[in-house]
């Protein structure tokens, strides 16, 4: 990411729900296709005197090679650092000016940019945007990557190595996947590839990646369909298609045995994570993980959280997380100990209550709460349309996951569609004891506060 | 006129390129120049009172079948006794712990089953409780508002699984170089027995003495009604609220009301550097400002615009400096935090380790170079950022039931939210300049830098900016609370 944002690191999934019946979920939307092949999806919602223009280019850091990890991130930074017609600086300077706001980030599939704009400066962004759609590089200079270079690895201290537990996630990708699967490193990548990275690399990365018909625009908001077409076929229409976007071709995400990992770092409490593979994003199964994350840990009545937290008061805290993408997902249960507790507490606590739903289906209250929660949640994420949780990301996530952009209903209906039962077979399929990742992070020289059969380093 | 022809002109050439199958190129010399900006049209603000007196502003917007209820009680951690830190936050907190007979377990079940949001939080001058609702779940989201607001049942044991929770938290601290800097930072600024500079949650000595008592000795004096105002925003009329406002709020009663005078901090008086260490660090975490402004200065609008221009934006000259020019960081920036009493000037960044003392020298800088004149462009800017990006403000029901509060609390005028971009934009060059001057004091700033003492502290003493005072992490934070007790 660009800036830090309010938003975590782990993207929960945006899309959200609770809907009273007779109140149709939707963003309606009008595409169309310039002839460079760049996908343009207009939706409008007159609320507030502001738009927001969304761009998506498919490509993130799993499209990225062996030695050259993170590259799809520093990319992302060096894309506001100017273009042919726009001076190094520039960038932020005019849009701020108009009184915009603007960011980027980047996943293991995508590298989204946006600007919400008052609704009169929708033009700047689009003149911004096609500028460094289509000139970058004239204005690209070895110099420009070295500075954002040094940004991206303060970055990197900054979330990961000057953070508690900040190590955890690249260790959990790197023992899900095989070696050479593109999830198997994270986003930021490693500060030995951010230093090789090359000005070649980005010429290269541009004209493969940052072409037209390898990118959709969304504009959302205060904004007339045919004013916003016009505008945008004026300032895309001398954009080159330079490419057809490499496709990605990864070996299979296979995990087939246990791994324990015990980590020492400089923390007070120790924290079992937890890992297996999990279907990919909006394949069957995906939404299954959604309310089961609902059903373990979110409120006060979610299992692992009443029995750790509540009731037993052995950990501080527990969180699960479905973390889908396009090739495979990612499910985690994280639990901090409570001082004077181990990890392997913790883990057989754990371990009991996944046996459960594995063996008793859930109770219809405790779907229909958890569904009740996602239905509000949706309406929650209409009320917007900037900034990454917005209508106007939410239609190019909808756009690149289904094809289309308005998958608000259909969405919905994904776990509308779910029965008890789906949740326990769900469990049985994918959380199995021998195909999984268990990390324990713990406090410098006290590996016997790990995992159950932890402390080996 | 020429703008118009111009923008006109171009698209039918678009128009005709694309007939021809070639595109035309468009005018890249320079941006594309604007159309007059829209001005923001809310909602009337409705006003009425509840037959017990409350009142309620309602923001109708019908756009999205969700409803916002805040309601603001005139209490927070500056009424917390010297003895008793945290106690304002442990009593909102036990609030949905436990209310009209039902458990917090059946509490929180039967939220969460509507598919609302209810929380409970105090801040340092005002606590709220605050629903988010789907319009068609109103009634019994209210119902549930007002048993945890009027009938708190404040169970013991879920006071004592909270303090638990809390000390675990304190315990946690000890890992985030942020807080323990915030921590140095608010002590040091405000001295550690104003109500600014104490810790809001509670420490090892009050968590571990607080009594059930003493929670119900606070929400009777200050929850009461002529002490709270609701606030509500979103797919409800008048009509609709009112009755529901009345059949769930009337039975509270009022009371006298305890107001707390906040004194006004003692400015710094010279630049210091608190050193905190931290071995092993990445980066320095950096907290640099002293006492600031109260929100009801004359100065308010002319010191916005300059913090704009200073570290309130990307393309300010902090990040700028810092991040662009230098890559020292990931960001910097720059904040003044207006309250009832003069709050914080605090400007902020993490930088590499080995750039620490140069990281400090740029900021210094910056400081200095504020009190100058702003070149024109640089002040249009700011100004712009601020004034025209205000609508983005009102976009979520949650986001405009704060700006309301921020209106009401501190008394603004009624028409404030339709003349914020006037006031902004109309600031004189020469205040910017002036407010500066005044109030951003370079030689008399608290330099709080947590990192590793080891590398940094030799490039600090060559710095001579002034006094290096060295801390532990346990001087900022108190000792390592040993919890082996409460397993």
């Amino acid at each position: 990411m660009r800036k830090l944002s309010l938003m975590a690191l782990l993207f929960l999934f945006a899309g959200l729900s609770n809907v009273p019946a007779g109140d149709k979920l939707s963003a309606p939307y009008t595409r169309f296709t310039l002839p460079n092949g760049l996908t343009v999806i207009v939706h409008e919602d007159h609320t507030v005197p502001r738009v927001s223009v969304n761009i998506w280019y498919h490509v993130g850091s799993g499209s990225e090679k062996v030695g050259r990890t993170g590259f799809a991130h520093l990319f992302e930074h060096i894309l506001f650092e100017g273009s042919g017609h726009v001076p190094e600086g520039k960038f932020d300077q005019w849009l701020e000016a108009a009184g915009a706001n603007n960011n980027g980030s980047t996943t293991n599939d995508r590298t989204n940019y946006y600007e919400d704009l008052p609704s009169n400066a929708l033009e700047l962004a689009l003149f911004l945007e096609s500028d460094r759609m289509g000139y970058l590089i004239e204005a690209m200079s070895p110099e420009k990557v070295d500075g954002q270079r040094d940004v991206v690895k303060n970055e990197k201290r900054q979330r990961v190595d000057n953070q508690p537990y900040g190590r955890a996630w690249e260790l959990l990708s790197k023992n899900l996947y095989p070696a050479e699967h593109p999830y198997s490193w994270s986003v930021i990548g490693s500060m030995e590839d951010l230093s090789a990275a090359s000005y070649d690399d980005v010429v290269e990365f541009f004209n493969n990646y940052y072409t037209p018909s390898n990118a959709a625009l969304v504009i959302a908001g205060d904004v007339n369909t045919d004013e916003a077409r016009k505008l945008t076929e004026k300032w895309f229409s001398d954009v080159p298609n330079r490419a057809t976007a490499p496709p990605v071709d990864p070996v299979p995400a296979v995990l087939s045995e246990e791994k324990r990992i015990v980590l020492e770092d400089k923390v007070q409490l120790p924290r079992l994570y937890m890992a297996w593979l999990s279907p990919a994003r909006f394949q069957p199964g995906d939404a299954e993980f959604d309310l089961l994350t609902s059903v373990l840990t979110e409120g006060k009545n979610s299992r692992l959280y009443k029995r750790l937290v509540y009731e037993l008061q052995i950990a501080q805290s527990v969180n699960s997380y479905n973390g889908s993408n396009k090739l495979s997902g990612e499910f985690y249960i994280i639990a901090t100990a409570r001082a004077g507790h181990t990890l392997a507490e913790l883990e057989k606590v754990i371990q009991e209550e996944l046996d459960k739903i594995k063996n008793e289906v859930p109770s219809d209250r405790e779907l229909q709460r958890a569904l009740n929660q996602y239905e509000a949640d949706f309406y929650r994420g209409l009320e917007k349309s900037g900034g990454f949780g917005g209508k106007a990301n939410q239609l190019n996530t909808y756009f690149y996951y289904t094809g289309n952009p308005d998958y608000f209903n259909e969405d919905l209906a994904r776990y509308q569609a779910i029965s008890p039962n789906d949740l326990s077979a769900i469990a049985n399929t994918y959380l199995n004891d021998d195909a999984r990742v268990i990390l324990s992070i713990v406090p410098e020289g006290k590996t016997e506060l790990a995992g159950e059969k932890g402390g080996v380093k | 006129m020429g703008k118009y022809l111009k923008m006109l002109l171009s698209s039918l050439l678009v128009f005709a390129g694309m007939t021809n199958g070639f595109a035309q190129k468009p005018d890249r010399s320079a941006p594309p120049e604007l159309g007059p900006v829209a001005s923001l049209n809310l909602p009337p603000l409705q006003q009425f009172v509840l037959k017990n007196g409350i009142q309620v502003y309602l923001m109708e917007k019908h756009n999205v079948p969700l409803v916002q209820v805040n309601l603001h009680i005139g209490c927070g951690s500056v009424n917390d006794p010297a003895d008793k830190l945290g106690l304002a936050s442990l009593t909102m907190d036990l609030l949905n712990e436990g209310a009209a007979g039902k458990d917090a377990l059946a509490l929180s079940d039967a939220i969460d089953f509507l598919g609302a949001n209810l929380s409970t939080s105090a801040g340092l001058h005002s606590s709220e409780v605050s629903l988010n609702t789907p319009v068609s779940k109103m009634g019994a989201a209210l119902a549930l508002m007002a048993d945890v607001t009027l009938r708190p049942d404040f169970p013991e044991n879920e006071l004592k699984r909270i303090v638990k929770q809390r000390l675990n938290g304190l315990v946690q601290n000890h890992d985030q170089p942020g807080t323990i800097a915030t921590h140095m930072f608010n002590k040091t600024i405000f001295g550690e027995t104003h109500p600014y500079g104490r810790s809001t949650s509670g420490d090892e000595k009050s968590l571990r003495s607080v009594k059930i008592n003493d929670l119900t000795d606070f929400y009777k004096n200050n929850l009461i009604a002529n002490n709270a105002v609701f606030i509500v925003v979103g797919d409800v009329t008048q009509k609709q609220l009112l009755p529901l406002l009345e059949k769930n709020f009337s039975a509270w009663k009022k009371g006298t009301l305890n107001k707390v005078e906040v004194p006004t901090a003692q400015q710094v008086e010279k630049r210091t550097i608190f050193l905190v260490d931290k071995p092993g660090s990445a980066q320095s975490v950096l907290r640099i400002g002293h006492v600031g402004v109260k929100r009801k200065t004359a100065d308010y609008f002319a010191l916005r615009v300059m913090n704009t221009i200073l570290g309130g934006s990307f393309a300010a000259r902090l990040n700028s400096n810092l991040r662009e020019d230098k890559g020292y960081t990931y960001g910097a920036g720059s904040q003044w935090d207006y309250r009832p009493t003069e709050g914080r000037f605090l400007a902020y960044s993490n930088v590499q380790t080995d750039v620490t003392d140069k990281a400090i020298v740029e900021f210094m800088k910056e400081f200095k170079s504020i009190h100058q004149p702003i070149p024109a462009d640089e002040l249009q800017r700011g100004k712009n950022y601020d004034a025209l990006g205000y609508p983005g403000n009102f976009e979520t029901n949650a986001a405009i039931a704060g700006a309301i509060h921020n209106m009401i609390f501190y008394g603004l005028p009624a028409d404030y939210f339709n003349v914020y971009v006037e006031n902004i934009l109309k600031v004189p060059a020469m205040d910017v300049a002036k407010v500066a001057q005044k109030y951003v004091l370079p030689e008399q700033m608290a330099i709080v830098i947590v990192g590793d003492r080891e590398k940094i502290e030799p490039g600090l003493k060559a710095l001579n900016l002034g006094e290096i005072k060295h801390f532990s992490i346990e001087d900022v934070l108190g000792k390592l609370p040993d919890l082996s007790d409460l397993n």
